[in-house]
């Protein structure tokens, strides 16, 4: 009897989960804008926020102007000046929260999704419109700004990220403030991927600093994340030895409150922590996908109730932090940051074609030089021919 | 007769569509195949037709389709697994390369695993960085595996359904950028009728020297030919269909005839199907050959940026380019 006993306990979890709509996970932010002064994950760590004035507006001022240069380049692809854009609408909490909550000296590891990040690391949103544009494959310095190459093979990055982290260790930059760690950014179904469970494996077995940041926004292109998974994902971290978190991805001031947490439990040589933050992808996967023929209407609508902006900016109101000016005055600037990118992007130069044979090796190839040889010759027939 | 003008895509659609009717082992299995009907829509209205338990969306990892589609393959079944794109496979690289191409082999005869692996490959649309690649020299190079790769909506629609009755394991690779070009199929003609699978076909007879091409570059091959006619050339295309095994008997055939041979893909040139290519026809066609074999490929570098790809890709210029050379030498 004890076995049915077992299959029956596990089967009422399971409906339990499936039937509360609102998951339990740490918030300090409602969707009507109400403070939550502490709240406390399933460790029985407690969380808060401590922020001025100026920090909160700081952290609703990003979230408008990465919404709003997100929507710019959703638009700049509608006109065929980009070849695809991912959308980050909806996640700008996430983003935005975890990115603030990162300190000078962490790496991060992002997907394609992260321009909220990026822009969080103080790199030129200009940046990622040169992959989606196919001038370059990622321009900026990744250990300029600690942060790393978008990377678009899913899960991959988490197992670089591990290694950084384990190198870290190594380096003997853990424990004290200026101990580093490491952030890995990837979405709900990256968390099925080989890699994603062996950087999980091994940042376990070597205690690494790392802090798994998965943004859980609900789909994996049209698969629903009942397809990748039969239990919430942070707690999926317990069975691998270390801490799983669900946070309210669309709660800026939890977003950063977990993961500075977690950051600084890493750097302080606790090892791993797994955080979900439960999030919803607004737009599409990427311009190319057509979401109405996996997901209904309604949903987006329920999760506009909990949009991340609009919840920051009735509290803003609400506690008089701020007056009608601000809110005015943070549009203008957004886009105004838009219409400077968009002027920038039409100017960005075609690559001159011989370049592509430029970086293969630190060491260079004499294939690759007789190629490019080739190549050039080659393309100097044209010149002056009406080609 | 119900001679349908269909575009590439769509006669994969019907091509698998015919093939799950046929068998109801047949299952498709893969990333966005349900709903979606596959983020190009090669799966569009399986799912709604033949359910879930045919038309599987499955968890987010290459390595679990194809290292599962052994096992259903193993239990009976006849897998058909969609890899999103090119650039993907890699994940499941081991799964493909250690275990479906020597289960056979190892079992002596005992396991068979008929498997089909589709994977939309090549670039031309002006995708960011892994949706572009040209993977197939790594499987031609892997004994156990056999590939083939479609150029029309006929093939497309045949070669799919011939592909899945095989008991072999099949890399089936389909030419992404040619995914809306029409042509003509006849869905009602008998099976019997279709072409046989491991077989090359001349696209285009001609006279003075013999193009290879095979998937997205057969388009290229016979748009060169077409070009060349204005010089007075009369161009033979070679549409090789099958990578693995290769038929090159056609090929022999047309360069004794012809004495120069060009072959054409996008993969990177060194150790690519048209090393393969040129080896074996200098040695069978020696004496017939006016000039050496020559190739037309990517480069030897990583795939590069949308904006310079065209410049990677062989087109009409370096094919005619290369027939110039050949006539020169
Ligand atoms: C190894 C690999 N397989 C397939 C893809 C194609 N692909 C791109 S994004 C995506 C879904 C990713 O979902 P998730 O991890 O939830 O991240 P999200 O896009 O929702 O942010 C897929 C299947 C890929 N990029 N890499
Ligand atoms: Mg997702």
């Amino acid at each position: 009897m004890a076995k049915g006993a077992t299959a029956s306990r596990t089967r009422s979890t399971r409906s339990r989960a499936a039937a509360s709509s609102e998951p339990e996970m740490v918030q300090l932010l409602t969707p009507d804008g109400k403070r939550i002064d502490s709240a406390r994950d399933s460790y029985g760590t407690e969380y808060t926020v401590d922020f001025t004035d100026d920090e909160y507006r700081g952290l609703y001022r990003d979230m408008v102007v990465v919404r709003r240069l997100d929507a710019e380049a959703e638009a700049l692809q509608r006109q065929g000046e980009l070849g695809i854009w991912a959308s980050l609408k909806g996640q700008e909490a996430a983003q935005v929260g975890s990115g603030r909550a990162l300190r000078p000296q962490d790496m991060a590891f992002p997907t394609y999704r992260e321009h909220g990040v990026l822009y969080c690391r103080g790199i030129d949103p200009i940046m990622p419109l040169g992959l989606f544009r196919g001038v370059d494959q990622g321009g900026w310095d990744p250990n300029e700004f600690k942060f790393q190459m978008y990377t678009i093979v899913i899960g991959a990055q988490t197992l670089h990220a591990t290694g950084y982290a384990m190198g870290i260790n190594k380096d003997g930059k853990v424990g004290g403030d200026d101990g580093e760690a490491v952030i890995a950014y990837f979405g709900d179904g990256a968390t099925s991927q080989g890699d994603v469970n062996e950087s999980f494996v091994w940042s376990s077995v070597y205690n690494a600093p790392i802090v798994f940041f998965c943004q859980n926004n609900q789909y994996a292109i049209s698969e629903p994340i009942e397809r990748q998974t039969r239990v919430p994902l942070y707690q999926r971290a317990n069975g691998f030895g270390f801490r799983g978190i669900r946070v309210d991805g669309n709660d800026v001031l939890a977003s950063y409150a977990v993961t500075r947490a977690a950051l600084d439990q890493a750097r302080s040589g606790e090892g791993p922590t797994l955080i979900e933050a439960y999030t919803y992808r607004m737009g599409a996967h990427t311009t190319s996908d057509d979401p109405t023929r996996y997901r209904l209407a309604n949903e987006l609508e329920e999760w506009q109730a909990k949009d991340p902006i609009t919840r920051l900016g009735t509290y803003l109101r609400e506690q008089k932090l701020v007056d009608e000016d601000f809110f005015t005055t943070v549009d203008e600037e957004a886009k105004a940051a838009a219409q400077h990118l968009r002027e920038r992007v039409l100017t960005l130069p075609d690559p001159d074609p011989v370049s592509m044979f430029d970086h293969v090796y630190p060491h260079g190839s004499p294939e690759v030089d007789a190629q490019r040889e080739k190549f050039t010759a080659y393309a100097a027939s044209f010149e002056g021919s009406a080609h | 007769m119900a001679t349908e003008n269909l575009t590439l895509g769509k006669a994969l659609t019907m091509g698998l569509r015919k093939a799950m009717e046929d068998d109801p082992k047949v299952l498709i299995m893969g990333e966005d195949v349900g709903k979606l009907g596959g983020v190009f829509r090669i799966t569009d209205g399986l799912q709604k037709d033949f359910g879930e338990e045919r038309v599987i969306d499955t968890p987010l990892a290459e390595s679990g389709i194809v290292g599962t589609a052994i096992g259903l393959a193993i239990r009976g079944y006849r897998p058909v697994c969609e890899i999103q794109f090119d650039g993907f496979v890699y994940p499941a690289y081991d799964q493909i390369v250690a275990q479906v191409a020597k289960m056979h082999y190892r079992s002596q005869g005992k396991v068979r695993l008929p498997i089909v692996i589709r994977i939309p490959y090549g670039g031309g649309i002006g995708a960011v960085e892994h949706h572009s690649e040209s993977p197939e020299p790594y499987f031609i190079h892997t004994a156990g595996l056999k590939v083939v790769t479609c150029a029309s909506p006929l093939d497309a629609y045949w070669m799919t359904q011939q592909a899945i009755a095989s008991d072999d394991p099949i890399i089936f690779l389909e030419p992404k950028r040619r995914y809306w070009e029409k042509g003509d199929v006849d869905t009602s003609a008998p099976a019997s009728s279709a072409y046989p699978l491991h077989a090359s076909r001349v696209a285009r007879p001609g006279t003075d020297a013999t193009l290879v091409a095979y998937g997205p570059m057969v388009k290229v091959a016979l748009d060169a030919a077409t070009a060349a006619e204005e010089d007075g050339r009369d161009l033979e295309v070679i549409d090789l269909r099958t990578l693995s095994p290769l038929d090159l008997t056609p090929v022999y055939e047309s360069v004794r005839r012809t004495g120069r041979c060009v072959v054409v893909h996008e993969a990177p040139q060194t150790l690519g199907t048209g090393a393969e290519i040129a080896s074996r026809v200098t040695e069978e066609c020696f004496y017939s050959l006016e000039s050496p074999v020559l190739r037309v490929t990517g480069f030897d570098i990583p795939y590069p940026a949308a904006r310079v790809e065209e410049e990677y890709l062989p087109d009409l210029d370096r094919v005619l380019d290369a027939v110039d050379r050949s006539f020169g030498w």
